[in-house]
């Protein structure tokens, strides 16, 4: 019989299908995926003697957690209080604005998503701004339009 | 790294060995790896100061190290360079080389990498000299500028683990909970109920199989605030050494770290650190052979605010959903597991060793009669000096803010310090000389909360901040009760109907009724104070409400339905630049000739007015 490579199957063993482990089990799950595939959820559920609706509670639950796929390049803009006070709603409205699309959401052309977070607790730089994984401090909506128009150039895509 | 360590003679000789290993080298260059500094490019100073120390054949003498968070993260990547105790801010890694020339090689300082106070002009050479670090009182943070958190001997070479060996092998459970007792030590959490208390109870409990958990609850969910986050990277440590010696107290064999995803640096400072723990024998079974035995878990969150409360952590360490419940029973009774479970939040216990290593009298002289100890704070918003604080308690937001902080950023006037995040309230300019304790700011309408400390100025909105508040809680509210889930969507409706002028007086009326039902009725802690912010902004900012309502005006010019973009023709030199780039077109003119706004397509975006180097681009 062939060996089961999937990911969630060995992320679970990993974590020696600990129950108290299941958030950082659907975090290295979704890290593997990009986001939380349905049959994946099943395949965790399965594995750890789960209900599928238990998993998918949890899923759901954590913000941290995407059912839908993400695109290529992510956006995630802080929403602290220290980054709020420096105007990062102007950060959001440029990046909806700009991309056409709300927090939480991917463009259709599956290469960018959008974001926010609650607090990055690098709160002295603010407001910030995460882009693919790459933290802009002091940013403004002009800075924001810059970025976003440098990476819509850099694949392509007329914005 | 050593084998395991089975004795505290074995412990300190190992300590003896990496004193006497340390001694070799001449100089220490500590670059500040926080994630302030990250975001700075502190990494590549780091390389470029190694490269450059190997290339002239110093790495034997010269020892670099990667530290936490050394706080002033407004002047990262900092770099000191010790034993002189040289501050420099701002390096860029093209400083790396005159640095290691004039104050490595030699011993000159190089003044346009010194810290400047622009109050006074003055540049400053010593990090303790600087302002912002010579009114603190770094207790828990002074070992962040002197260890690398991802190694153990740092940490064991300045008497880390030595409180331990004192808790295990010379005092009973009893004793150690008095000392904590007698020191005075409150929850850093929030709420501020006595430590020794908690243990107490905990202890008392009990357990059906001998089982007994204590936690940490590392999931730092205020905005505005990352004091445990800097702890947890900077040094882990002090937590893990807080967590055993608690562990022994109360008789609990297994622990947990409930720590938030959005640290992934924290989770990789801590992983390590508890494996290199656990490798000396300062964890896991028979810990220094004193036949006690514990071990700490790592737990990672999933981005839910609730869940820094305490039974809604548990639910979700348990892998559930992380819904709080009625305590009808403790926690300390039937907590994780429903077994006695003792839970504590990240600088609580890292004040644990400190108490034990210099005994309670010397820590409770620190602070107020009801508030012992130091308290780190994120001081963080419009303020000049931004950054993590560590101060006695006592003294005043006056000497924080304008003392420490430096004041305003940017000249403009001071309105108001949000504290307690969103569970807490804005304090007014009237109010700063409130003395920092528990008491006292409850008594004015916020509370110490965890430790964000927000500035803001005129350029800030009270009502937009109230609507900030709420509508973060909405977004957070568990829906589980529902004066939390149904009470505060209706705030956030009034607010939503304020800040854009569409609302009437009555409407302000009733803002306050609710506020006061979602207080007294809310399940949980995140509901019972989820109405604060708006009360504490109609206590002290009327006006603004009054003048959102009745004179649809925003003074602070944040309310965008209630401002609009003008451009003011004498000052406009037509470069259109403005022009350029607005991203509706709104902005109408030709070159070298005045422009103006359409107003009907302005979008209210504000780039014009933040690209404008003439002051022309009006709000109002």
């Amino acid at each position: 019989m062939e060996e089961d490579v999937r990911p969630e199957v060995q992320v679970m063993e990993r974590y020696g299908y600990e129950r108290s482990y299941l958030i950082s089990i659907l975090h290295e799950v979704q890290k593997e995926y990009q986001y939380l595939p349905e049959q994946a959820l099943r395949n965790v559920a399965a594995g750890m003697g789960i209900s599928l609706v238990d998993i998918y509670g949890v899923a759901t639950f954590f913000k941290a957690f995407s059912l839908k796929p993400k695109g290529k390049h992510s956006i995630v803009l802080c929403m602290g209080t220290a980054c709020h006070v420096r105007n990062s709603r102007g950060l959001l409205e440029e990046a909806r604005r700009f991309l056409g699309i709300e927090p939480g959401d991917t463009t259709d052309d599956l290469l960018f998503s959008l974001d926010t977070v609650n607090c990055l607790g690098a709160c002295a730089l603010g407001p910030i701004a995460v882009i693919d994984g790459e933290y802009h401090g002091q940013m403004t909506p002009a800075k924001m339009e810059r970025l976003l128009k440098k990476l819509a150039k850099e694949e392509g895509v007329r914005k | 790294m050593k084998g395991s360590l089975s004795s505290p003679k074995d412990l300190n000789e190992y300590r003896k060995s990496i004193q006497s290993t340390k001694k070799k080298f001449e100089k220490v260059i500590s670059v500040c790896g926080g994630t302030g500094c990250h975001a700075q490019n502190c990494v590549q100073v780091r390389e470029e100061i190694s490269r450059e120390l190997d290339e002239r054949l110093l790495s034997d003498k010269v020892m670099v190290k990667f530290t936490g968070c050394h706080g002033f993260c407004e002047m990262g990547p900092l770099v000191v360079i010790h034993p002189a105790g040289i501050l420099y801010v701002k390096v860029s890694p093209s400083d790396a080389q005159r640095i290691i020339e004039s104050s490595v090689v030699g011993d000159s300082v190089i003044d346009e990498l010194l810290y400047k106070d622009v109050a006074t002009g003055k540049n400053f050479e010593k990090e303790q000299d600087v302002p912002f670090y010579s009114k603190q009182k770094r207790l828990l943070l002074a070992m962040n500028g002197m260890i690398d958190p991802q190694n153990i001997e740092d940490y064991i070479a300045q008497e880390g683990y030595s409180a331990l060996v004192k808790a295990l092998f010379e005092m009973s459970p009893e004793e150690i909970i008095k000392e904590v007792e007698i020191a005075g030590l409150r929850g850093r959490g929030g709420a501020g109920f006595p430590t020794a208390n908690k243990w107490k109870a905990c202890r008392r409990a009990r357990a059906r199989d001998n089982i007994k958990y204590i936690l940490c609850n590392a999931d730092e969910g205020d905005p505005g605030a990352y004091m445990d986050r800097s702890l947890l990277e900077g040094n882990p440590h002090a937590v893990i050494e807080g967590m055993i010696i608690g562990a022994y107290a109360i008789g609990a064999t297994e622990g947990f770290v409930y720590v938030r995803h959005e640290y992934p640096l924290a989770v990789e400072n801590l992983l390590k650190a508890l494996e290199q723990a656990r490798q000396l024998g300062l964890l896991g079974d028979n810990i220094l052979g004193s036949g006690f035995s514990f071990d700490i878990k790592v737990s990672v969150g999933g981005g839910a605010f609730v869940c820094g409360e305490s039974t809604a952590l548990m639910a979700s360490i348990e892998g559930r959903i992380g819904e709080p419940r009625v305590k009808h029973i403790h926690t300390a009774e039937k907590g994780l597991y429903n077994r006695p479970t003792n839970l504590n939040n990240v600088e609580t216990w890292a004040n644990v060793p400190i108490i034990i290593r210099e005994g309670a009298e010397a820590y409770a002289r620190i602070g107020t009669e009801k508030s012992r100890g130091t308290k780190i704070f994120s001081l963080v918003g419009k303020v000049r000096n931004t950054g993590l604080v560590e101060v006695p308690m006592g003294i005043t937001l006056r000497e924080i803010i304008f003392d420490i902080g430096g004041g305003m950023a940017n000249g403009k006037a001071f309105k108001a310090v949000q504290t307690g995040g969103p569970s807490g309230g804005c304090i007014p300019e009237s109010m700063l000389d409130t003395p920092v304790d528990f008491e006292r700011l409850t008594e004015v309408g916020s509370m110490m909360g965890s430790g964000g400390m927000i500035v803001m100025d005129e350029s800030t909105c009270m009502v937009d901040i109230a609507r900030y508040f709420v509508d973060f809680l909405c977004e957070e509210s568990c829906g589980k009760c529902v004066p939390c889930r149904e009470g505060l969507k209706q705030m956030r409706f009034i607010l939503d109907d304020i800040v854009s002028g569409r609302a009437t007086g009555k409407q302000l009326e009733l803002l306050k009724e609710l506020a006061e039902v979602v207080r007294d009725t809310s399940l949980c802690g995140l509901g019972q104070t989820a109405p604060n912010p708006v009360l504490s902004t109609i206590k002290y900012f009327e006006d603004e409400y009054h003048e959102h309502i009745e004179e649809k005006r925003c003074r602070a010019g944040v309310c965008r339905d209630l401002i609009e973009y003008q451009i003011d023709a004498d000052k406009c030199t037509g470069c259109l630049r403005c022009k350029a780039q607005c991203p509706v077109g709104a902005v109408l003119g030709e070159k070298e000739k005045p422009h103006h706004i359409d107003l009907s397509k302005c979008e209210k975006c504000g780039i014009c007015y933040e690209v404008c180097e003439f002051g022309a681009v009006l709000r109002k």
